[in-house]
């Protein structure tokens, strides 16, 4: 899983019916520091996340399964917010 | 899921016998604000998108979960036309 915050919303009426129903964010990865990092995703939303809250995602195949049975084409999930991290010397 | 808009088609008689009746486009990667950005990448259309649209492409082994493409030999596949992007930052 990887960190990141979330920077805005996606909405697309015309799409694939496994999205039908789920919530697309816009999230930024972050480094341990807080900082960007890399380019922002669009990922769906299975914990009730955001705008500007941190979260931890999930990539690849798995993205799909927080909506099991569901098959939803996801390649990316928000999976956690984060409440806090502390990295000493960060 | 990436943010893509579609500029152009792929026609291929010769393939894979299922991606016969795919419909295969060329989408360009944009950021949030729909600025284009470096690379392109041939995807599967399975909502059936327009030239120029902002689409919502899903790559890797995802790809297989849109629909109809069931053990397909895809690893991108457009699965939302995109009507807005609001980015707060």
């Amino acid at each position: 899983m990887l960190l990141a915050r979330v920077i805005g919303t996606v909405v697309a009426t015309r799409k694939d019916p496994g999205l039908v129903g789920t919530k697309l964010l816009l999230i930024q990865p972050l480094r341990p520091d807080h900082s960007p990092h890399g380019k922002p995703l669009v990922a769906v939303d299975s914990v009730g996340a955001g705008v500007t809250e941190e979260v931890f995602y999930v990539r690849g195949r798995e993205a799909s399964f927080p909506f099991l049975p569901a098959e939803v084409p996801a390649d990316a999930a928000i999976v956690g917010i984060v409440d806090d991290w502390n990295v000493p010397g960060c | 899921m990436i943010l893509g808009r579609v500029v152009g088609t792929v026609v291929a008689t010769r393939k894979d016998e299922r991606l016969v009746g795919a419909k295969l486009l060329l989408v360009r990667n944009i950021d949030p604000h729909g600025k284009d950005e470096a690379g392109y990448l041939v995807a599967v259309d399975t909502v059936d998108a327009g030239e120029k649209e902002r689409v919502l492409v899903v790559t890797g082994s995802s790809a297989r979960m849109a629909s109809g493409l069931k053990d397909c030999p895809v690893d991108a596949a457009i699965v939302g036309v995109v009507d807005t992007v609001e980015v707060t930052d």
